[in-house]
């Protein structure tokens, strides 16, 4: 009994200091843009807009939001016309190879974001003279979200009968006319989560708008963080906490406006 | 409208399967035809070969003297419907049945016109806003035939249309069906398992067996005669009695009893030789008094059929059935002798039919 009562008492100390590593985080995220003066300490606020102003006056903090949404909706859209195209090809053709070919690309995309591939990438940027361009930043983006997303869009495109553009097609639709009409509207769901699924991948990628963008003016939010220090070199609190808020309430919206429209489901809202 | 000509038609899938061999057919124009077979005979092939979904391994697929064989299913002037309707769920009714227009660049207007139209006349009036989701069976398969009427193809092509209804409604689309063929005059090439279904609807019909037509008739033609054994054993609501035989002069002794010889056989079997003798269960009178020329045995079963009832005996060993009208059924374990008409007895040699 005791030692049941004992194993009881471990088991919630546990889950709480779990939790605690989590929530305390995400407090001192939602109280110290409102405190003045802010520590690493979780205090109650006193409510001052001080920081905001502050935050209001720095040159690149404001900007840097609307390039990480450049990169963000550019990649997604990108990401999302191309992954479509090509998991319908993918699924509705039959190819030798096919899967060793998705399985392959799918490894190799995590090396094209990841650090092994930053020299190179870095090389083939400056040839193409993409070097500081925020559409060649968004090409590269793609390219590394891209197996992933095929992956998953295949796996949408596999699981919605294939009678609705048989059908279509003996009307006499051209394929384009058949993915416009008939595909893209029954994956609408898929298309959604593969959408957010990438805003929020660019809008925390760091490694490469750091690399890849020089000009400050230009660079996005998860990068002009990093700058955010005293003159002591001294991590600016108010600032960082500050923008940290800001910077994380647009894909926090986004991801509530979508969940509420699509609710995430995997195979439906359309189909029964 | 346009006839249907399948020359030499083979279908050959990937890894092997030969669902269509060598398959020779023309439906005329107007007519309404069933195709009809078991599970996996290669019906809904034949028909996406016809639609071309499915590309001919060889052969020829002509539509209206027009050799169509190598032209993408839009070019074939042929409309479709599937099994499951293939409705768009993300459009309304309307919309669905426009759809065939919007491809052919018809205005929106107009096409929504020609849509209520054809609504209206299939009784769809009051749905035209709704989505497929929201209605039901017999409604979605009002809508799907309502589409293809709306693309004024030169032939409709039906893979199993009623099969998702329940019977009640199966019975009253299939008249409804019929009707609205017969109203259009369109070629129509219509798929199905159920042979009541085929017997019921078709102007002629094929029965295929594992990617061979086996008897091509009206349906009259094929459940009075079928060509051979494997017909004779799939078609009918009660299964054809089989029975082996051997000739004696003008009597074919079955199951050790003496039946005359049927008149469509008559002159044609030589002495000695081993046959099938074949009746339906309808064509044999039932009677607890023994007769000259009737299978006589002990009642093993009675099914209720409604208004009759069918009657299995077992005469030496195997059993033959028949039909008996209600009022007048045995009792299990009572002595009973079934007639064979003369008329309508088969007799199958070799599988084949023997007859003139
Ligand atoms: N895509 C395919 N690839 C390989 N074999 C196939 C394919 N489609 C059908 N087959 C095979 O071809 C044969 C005929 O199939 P088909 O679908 O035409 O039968 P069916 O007569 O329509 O049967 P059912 O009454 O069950 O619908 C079957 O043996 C089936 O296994
Ligand atoms: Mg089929």
């Amino acid at each position: 009994m005791t030692r049941f009562v004992l194993g009881r008492i471990g088991f919630y100390t546990l889950i709480a200091v779990l939790l605690a590593f989590f929530t305390i985080p995400l407090l001192w995220l939602a109280a110290a843009p409102f405190t003045s003066d802010p520590t690493y300490e979780v205090r109650v606020p006193d409510f001052t807009l001080d920081n905001f102003t502050a935050i209001l006056e720095h040159p690149y903090a404001l900007p840097s939001l609307l390039n990480s949404l450049i990169l963000a909706v550019g990649t997604a859209a990108l990401v999302v016309v191309f992954a479509a195209l090509a998991a319908y090809a993918l699924s509705r053709v039959r190819l030798p190879g096919r899967d060793a070919l998705l399985y392959a690309l799918l490894l190799l995309s995590s090396i094209i974001t990841g650090t092994a591939a930053m020299v190179p990438l870095f090389q083939l940027a400056v040839e193409l003279n993409l070097i500081d361009s925020q559409f060649g930043l968004i090409l590269i983006l793609t390219g590394g979200l891209l197996p992933a997303a095929i992956f998953m869009m295949k796996d949408f495109m596999d699981s919605t009968p294939k009678s609705y553009e048989e059908s279509a097609r003996v009307f006499g639709a051209s394929p384009l006319q058949i993915v416009r009409h008939v595909v893209v509207p029954l994956v609408r769901p898929g298309l959604a989560t593969i959408a957010v699924w990438a805003v929020a991948n660019v809008w925390g990628n760091f490694l490469m708008p750091y690399l890849l963008l020089s000009d400050v003016e230009k660079q996005p939010a998860a990068v002009i963080m990093y700058t955010l220090y005293t003159e002591g070199g001294q991590a600016n609190l108010t600032l960082l906490s500050t923008f940290g808020l800001l910077y994380s309430i647009p894909v926090v919206i986004m991801y509530l406006f979508v969940s509420k429209k699509y609710g995430f489901r995997f195979h439906g809202g359309i189909k029964r | 409208m346009a006839a249907i000509e399948l020359r030499q038609l083979t279908k050959v899938y990937p890894g092997g399967v030969k669902a269509l061999d060598s398959l020779d057919l023309v439906v005329p124009d107007g007519e309404f035809f069933a195709l009809l077979g078991p599970s996996g005979c290669g019906k809904t092939t034949l028909l996406r070969t016809i639609a071309g979904l499915e590309t001919a391994t060889g052969g020829a697929v002509v539509i209206g003297e027009r050799d169509v064989t190598g032209v993408q299913p839009g070019g074939r002037d042929i409309a479709m419907v599937f099994q499951d309707y293939a409705l768009f769920p993300h459009m309304d009714v309307t919309d669905n049945i426009a759809y065939p227009l919007r491809i052919k660049k018809v205005a929106k207007g107009a096409r929504h016109e020609k849509a209520r139209e054809v609504g209206a006349r299939l009784g769809l009036e009051q749905l035209m806003d709704r989505r497929p989701g929201q209605l039901s069976g017999g409604q979605q398969q009002r809508v799907a035939l309502a589409r293809v009427m709306a693309t004024q193809a030169q032939a409709f092509l039906f893979d199993e249309p009623l099969s998702n209804l329940d019977a009640r409604l199966r019975l009253e689309a299939r008249t409804f069906l019929k009707k609205l063929q017969r109203e259009l005059g369109v070629t129509t090439v219509f798929v199905t398992h159920d042979q009541a279904e085929a017997l019921a609807m078709a102007d002629r019909m094929a029965v295929m067996e594992s990617g061979h037509i086996r008897q091509i008739g009206t349906p009259a033609e094929v459940f009075q005669r079928p060509a051979n054994t494997f017909v004779a054993g799939f078609i009918g609501s009660t299964p054809m009695n089989l029975l082996d035989a051997t000739v004696r002069g003008d009597t074919l002794e079955v199951a050790g009893c003496k039946v005359p010889v049927p008149s469509s056989a008559a002159g044609l079997l030589r002495d000695g030789e081993s046959v099938v003798y074949g009746v339906r269960p309808e064509y044999n009178t039932y009677s607890d008094r023994p007769a000259d020329g009737a299978l006589g045995g002990k009642v093993v079963i009675v099914e209720n059929l409604g208004a009759s009832h069918l009657v299995t005996l077992e005469v030496a060993g195997v059993s033959v059935q028949a039909v008996v009208p209600e009022g007048n059924e045995p009792a299990v374990g009572d002595d009973g002798y079934a007639s064979p008409r003369r008329d309508r007895a088969l007799v199958y040699r070799d599988g084949e039919l023997v007859s003139a």
